[in-house]
């Protein structure tokens, strides 16, 4: 039986319940946000007992479809004060999956002062008690569990960014080696905190698996699909040799490296923290240039990164993290940003919010410019230890500029843009502006066409076609946030003419269903309206789909481009 | 005619065997493509063609210092 696991930390209880017909079709990004919609008050406290927090694993998670791992988790963000999902690889999904679970829903909060863990296995899920594992990081968390509960231990655990409930606290996940990914985004891990579970581990010992309706259907579409992830360039080539830090040469060429706390479009130091640097320097140190973050990803844009003595430092080394301390911060050593991103994973707090909280923090004096080891420092000493500093910078880019009367502070939403200047990729700022995630790079990933000529070409630095560019891609990444599909699927899918039609048939041959392509449209439509009225009846107004004030009046270098939209451009994006 | 003075710049594998940024000097009215194709690269193999930082057509007819910048198709996010 597909179930849905409720734990209610009010009174320590959990059942076991059915999945119900309305949410029987839905998985991942589709379910958690219909769930969080349907039963989280909008202005309810984010950290309060009315906030709920869900996990689900995606619909083809569990299944032997290439890239079909991921985990979505959903709540309100005490970032935003809207709506979140934010989904993760790891290896918790296919678990989730195998047990038959399509939802864990928390809800409540504990009286007292005491923390609990929550065990799921096959006869559900129950809560302990939980004492020996406060305070400390997430590797120790994971290397923990795996003695007490053997290697094989699915883990969601949060650091101490979490149990401060800083708003930037993610939560991290154990992936096939042990080490972590993390829904990243929004203070999820803060949620986790607000309702005080350290972690939760998985055990699919004696799982019942997955049940596919058709399932020679399922395996030649598989093999459709798969044959198109291997053949597309980017996805077949280019991610699993240079990761996605690729783009660092790529968006400085193009003038849209946001440098020196979005100051500028380029970066001196480019080629030192570039891609294609991090690769020779992987090679030589004997790290590995390409790793999955879940199994069954035959893509393997992550990889694991070593010291100079060749032991590990980090994996999961994404652009946007290399950009935030890199071009953003001006730092150009590698490896500083390499040992902050290990100390990032470890207190489990986001990479990209806390980036840009360091580079608004350098232009409010607080730190040098380029100084990449009291960036270390600040982590570890700060952050990690709940000084006043480290939790004004753990709470994002927005709090460090409202503490320090900082007036560039690049936010949507309150929350961090990442990576790429809208002034001079506009379709990536609407994006930025419209996405109920507030400002979220993956929610209709217009750098695909307006930079790398991946689903055609739209000239970056006009405003024409920028609208219904970032609307298809961000009803067309909803769907694909709710199949458990790695977003780095669309580069085939938008090139490829075999690839959508082999997802929507293994689809079709998984649920015995017959959808069509509109289907899946019209699923995408109908989750970024859920979470839009989520947004609208949490408080939020068409005032808040709008970038910061000195993007208007501030041209960025080398194009000296300036976002120059109206407020009647960007609303029309909702005409749908 | 005096001949012009264009930087190129090479990206990921493109770089194999070849170099990363150098200037090389053309006759005037070369285009993206000449200078492509004279390289020993094959037209298909070409992600993104920049000049200058924006993306260019292959028939782009280069000017004195321009930098023309060559990356296969890669990506990211």
């Amino acid at each position: 039986m597909d179930k849905i696991l409720r734990v209610n930390m009010n009174d320590l209880t959990t059942t076991v319940e059915e999945v119900p017909t309305e949410w029987a079709g839905l998985g991942g990004r589709a379910l958690t946000s219909t769930i969080v919609a349907k039963e989280v008050p909008p202005t309810c406290h984010a950290l309060g007992p009315n906030n709920k927090l869900v996990f689900a694993p995606g619909l083809l998670s569990g299944t032997a479809a290439s890239n079909s791992g991921r985990l979505s988790a959903g709540a309100k963000s005490p970032l935003t004060g809207g709506i979140k999902e934010s989904n993760v690889g790891g290896t918790a999904a296919q678990m989730f999956a195998r047990l038959r679970i399509n939802a864990l829903i928390i809800e409540g909060m504990p009286k007292g002062d005491g923390w609990f863990s929550l065990r799921i296995n096959k006869d559900g899920v129950s809560i302990q008690e939980e004492s020996g594992l406060l305070g400390l990081g997430n590797f120790a968390v994971i290397d923990a569990l795996q003695s007490l509960l053997g290697k094989k231990t699915g883990v969601m655990a949060i650091g101490p960014a979490g149990e401060m409930k800083l708003t930037s606290a993610n939560i991290s996940v154990k992936d096939p080696s042990g080490k972590i990914r993390s829904h990243g985004r929004g203070g999820l891990g803060a949620v986790m905190g607000s309702k005080r579970i350290k972690f939760i581990s998985i055990d699919d010992e004696g799982a019942p698996g997955i049940q596919i309706a058709e399932p020679e259907k399922f395996k030649a579409a598989s093999r459709i699909f798969t044959k198109a992830l291997m053949d597309h360039p980017v996805s077949g080539q280019g991610l699993p040799t240079y990761g996605t830090n690729v783009l660092v040469n790529i968006l400085h060429e193009a003038g849209g490296l946001p440098t020196r706390n979005f100051t500028y479009g380029q970066f001196d130091g480019h080629e030192q923290i570039s891609g294609e640097t991090m690769h020779e320097t992987i090679v030589a140190r004997g790290g590995k240039p390409r790793h999955g973050c879940h199994a069954g990803c035959v893509i393997q844009c992550s990889q694991v990164y070593n010291d100079k003595d060749g032991q590990y430092l980090t994996s999961g080394f994404e652009y946007e993290t290399i950009w935030g301390l890199g071009a953003n911060c001006l730092i150009k050593e590698l490896d500083d940003i390499a040992q902050a991103d290990n100390v990032m994973d470890d207190l489990g707090i986001d990479s990209i919010e806390t980036a840009v909280a360091f580079g608004v923090a350098m232009e409010a004096g607080i730190l040098p410019w380029g100084d990449g080891k009291e960036v270390v420092r600040i982590l570890r000493d700060e952050i990690g230890k709940g000084t006043a500093l480290g939790r004004v910078i753990g709470s994002g880019a927005g709090a460090v500029g409202r503490t320090y009367g900082v007036t560039r502070v690049p936010v949507v939403k309150n929350q961090a843009i990442p990576a790429y200047d809208p002034r001079s990729v506009k379709g990536i700022g609407i994006t930025y502006c419209t996405s109920p995630m507030g400002a979220d790079h993956t929610a209709g990933y217009t750098i695909a066409t307006n930079i790398l000529n991946v689903g055609g070409q739209v000239d970056p630095l006009k405003k024409d076609g920028q609208i219904e560019l970032s609307r298809n891609l961000q009803i067309a990444t909803a769907a694909i946030d709710s199949t458990g599909m790695c977003i780095f699927i669309a580069f085939p899918a938008l090139d490829i003419p075999e690839c959508l039609p082999a997802l929507i048939d293994m689809l079709n041959a998984r649920f015995g269903a017959t959808l069509t392509g509109d289907d899946v449209v019209g699923l995408g439509k109908t989750i970024l309206k859920t979470e839009r009225a989520f947004n609208l009846a949490a408080g939020m107004t068409n005032a808040d789909d709008r970038l910061p004030e000195f993007f208007n009046s501030d041209p960025v270098a080398p194009h000296q481009a300036v976002w120059d939209f109206t407020n009647e451009e960007i609303d029309a994006f909702w005409n749908f | 005619m005096e001949p012009i003075h264009v930087t190129i710049k090479l990206f990921a594998h493109f770089r194999d065997g070849r170099f990363k940024e150098a200037e090389h000097q053309f006759a005037p009215g070369v285009d993206c493509r000449q200078i492509i194709l004279g390289l020993g690269f094959r037209l298909g193999e070409m992600g993104i063609v920049m000049v200058n930082g924006q993306h260019a057509p292959l028939d782009y007819q280069l000017n004195e210092r321009d930098t023309l910048a060559l990356f296969p198709l890669v990506g990211g996010g």
